[in-house]
């Protein structure tokens, strides 16, 4: 009797079998599949595919040059822009920021499709600076996913740290290097997570700014135009683990509740 | 001084975010074929060709549909989760939020491929039965709706729930009478972000859709290699009602958060 009693306890039991058959299951298949070949025995070849080529070891250089460039433009661009919406005595901040992330609710293919447009206008020929426009475009799409995080962090900021600061004798530059800048680097660490990794993987922003150079989700694209299984698994398993190793890298610093990834609404 | 630059800076970010949708815009209403070239003059062709053409109307409506049917999922199943997680012991709490977790960090193209190849490859589900891209969308979405409840159930008084069941209430009575009541607002907003974010996938909707079925993220991908101009300037007029029903919504959002923020101020 007291087992068929409804104890809201066992409400999470659905949603417990859901993450181990779709979240957890697809995980342990992909390294199964990156480990195995055609006939299923275990295999290297996948693996030495990927780190004997040196077609391969270029997509992944390739791809960091454009994810820490395109990080750096965002960070560079938003920073300055939290900070000045975050001190600003402005009554509706939260209107101004809006203003801000709106674009993010639009489909990132329309407004890619909007930017490929108008630097055709302003280029001519926009496959002349495939690094570039691949850069611009990155940064258009993910551009409020670092502005959100630092806005954030720089708003929690306590004011009376800094005035104890400036009253110490530390003048502006010295109160921002010392204050300001350490104390919203969860903000940073977050930004930055948001906006490296899918600058990694979107290859749907190059392919629309037409740049042929591949990145890593270009990878997983063709592998999987080509019903490759294997190797394509091999790919993922490989941002898998520089995932991971970022996640570990950032938890260090990250705020323990903040995980404002996209939470906006 | 310091007033201008910072003015000046915000302006000239807000010029980079908003000039290509807002030139975007202008353009749709002419009979220009791209930006830039020449303009014949004012029409409303793309805006008639939009809702004319059978194949934008039936992928845009697809869109939404997905959108709602796997939101609407995606938030029953991580309401009934984030509840039961919450009241359970230290150790089935931690893991699952901890898988919670592996989709949001996750890279989307990652997880799209991986459930492209759990369910399609070796499970042989066929892909036009929209199984693997209704999984995918709610393997996408609800690991979001689950964090945007747990705040709020974190605030909950607990004694309400018991002062329910000590009333008379049996737990499931007292579960959807007082507590779910209570997370509303979590819920709502859980459900809207589930919305946007599968109207915005391009991934896992790629990896796991059936071969004649499009979103509007594949579609503008697919229309953008192929040369249709009418497509092409349809796309724009698309664009720009979806920009002002995004500004409509935040507008509406915000009007309702300042009423309901002065009620609780009275009170």
């Amino acid at each position: 009797m007291n087992v068929l009693r409804f104890n809201r306890k066992q409400l999470c039991i659905p949603y417990a079998v859901f993450l181990i058959l779709f979240v957890i299951a697809p995980l342990i298949v992909i390294v199964y599949y990156a480990f195995t070949n055609g006939e299923g025995k275990f295999s290297f070849a996948n693996f030495i595919n990927f780190f004997a080529s040196t077609n391969t070891l270029g997509t992944l250089m390739y791809s960091f040059a454009l994810a820490i460039t395109t990080t750096l433009v965002c960070l560079l661009l938003a920073y300055p822009t939290a900070y000045i919406l975050a001190r600003s005595n402005f009554k509706k901040k939260y209107v101004l920021l809006m203003l801000f992330v709106l674009p993010m609710w639009i489909n990132f293919t329309l407004r890619i499709t909007a930017l490929k447009e108008i630097l055709s206008a302003i280029e001519g020929n926009i496959s002349a600076y495939p690094f570039l426009n691949s850069v611009i475009g990155m940064t258009y799409d993910f551009l409020p996913f670092m502005i959100l995080p630092l806005y954030t962090s720089l708003l929690k900021l306590d004011k009376s740290l800094l005035e104890a600061a400036s009253d110490l004798g530390a003048n502006k530059a010295v109160v921002f290097m010392r204050v300001t800048l350490p104390l919203s680097v969860p903000g940073i660490v977050s930004g930055i997570t948001m906006v490296l990794l899918p600058s990694m993987t979107n290859y749907v922003v190059l392919d629309m700014l037409y740049n042929s150079t591949y990145i890593m989700g270009s990878l997983i694209g063709s592998y999987f135009s080509a019903y490759d299984w294997h190797n394509g698994s091999m790919i993922s398993l490989i941002l898998l683990v520089i995932i991971f190793i970022v996640t570990l890298v950032t938890n260090r610093f990250s705020d323990k509740d903040a995980d404002e990834r996209r939470t906006v609404l | 001084m310091k007033k201008i630059l910072r003015i000046g800076w915000l302006a000239l970010v807000l010029l980079f975010i908003y000039v290509p949708v807002l030139v975007l815009a202008v353009y749709s209403f002419t009979d220009a074929a791209m930006v830039g070239g020449g303009i014949g003059g004012f029409s409303f062709e793309n805006y008639i060709n939009l809702f004319r053409n059978d194949e934008l109307r039936g992928m845009i409506f697809g869109t939404v549909l997905l959108a709602i049917v796997c939101a609407t999922i995606s938030t029953a199943l991580a309401t009934a989760g984030a509840i039961g997680s919450f009241y359970s012991k230290k150790i089935p709490k931690s893991l699952i939020g901890a898988a919670n977790q592996i989709p949001v960090v996750n890279a989307d193209i990652v997880t799209g491929f991986s459930i492209c190849i759990l369910l399609i490859v070796i499970l042989r589900i066929n892909k036009d039965t929209f199984i693997p891209l209704g999984l995918g969308h709610i393997v996408l979405t609800a690991p979001f709706v689950y964090l945007s409840i747990l705040p709020k159930l974190k605030q909950l008084d607990n004694s309400l729930y018991e002062a329910a069941l000590d009333l008379g209430a049996t737990p499931a009575q007292a579960l959807f009478k007082v507590v779910i009541p209570q997370l509303v607002p979590g819920i709502l907003s859980g459900f809207m972000l589930a919305v946007t974010l599968s109207l915005d996938d391009y991934f896992i909707t790629t990896y796991t859709k059936p071969s004649t079925f499009d979103t509007i993220s594949t579609y503008v991908v697919n229309a953008t290699k192929g040369s249709q101009t009418e497509v092409k300037t349809a796309l724009w007029a698309l664009s720009t009602l979806i920009f002002v029903i995004v500004i409509a919504a935040v507008v509406t959002m915000n009007l309702l958060s300042v009423r309901k923020g002065g009620k609780n101020e009275k009170v």
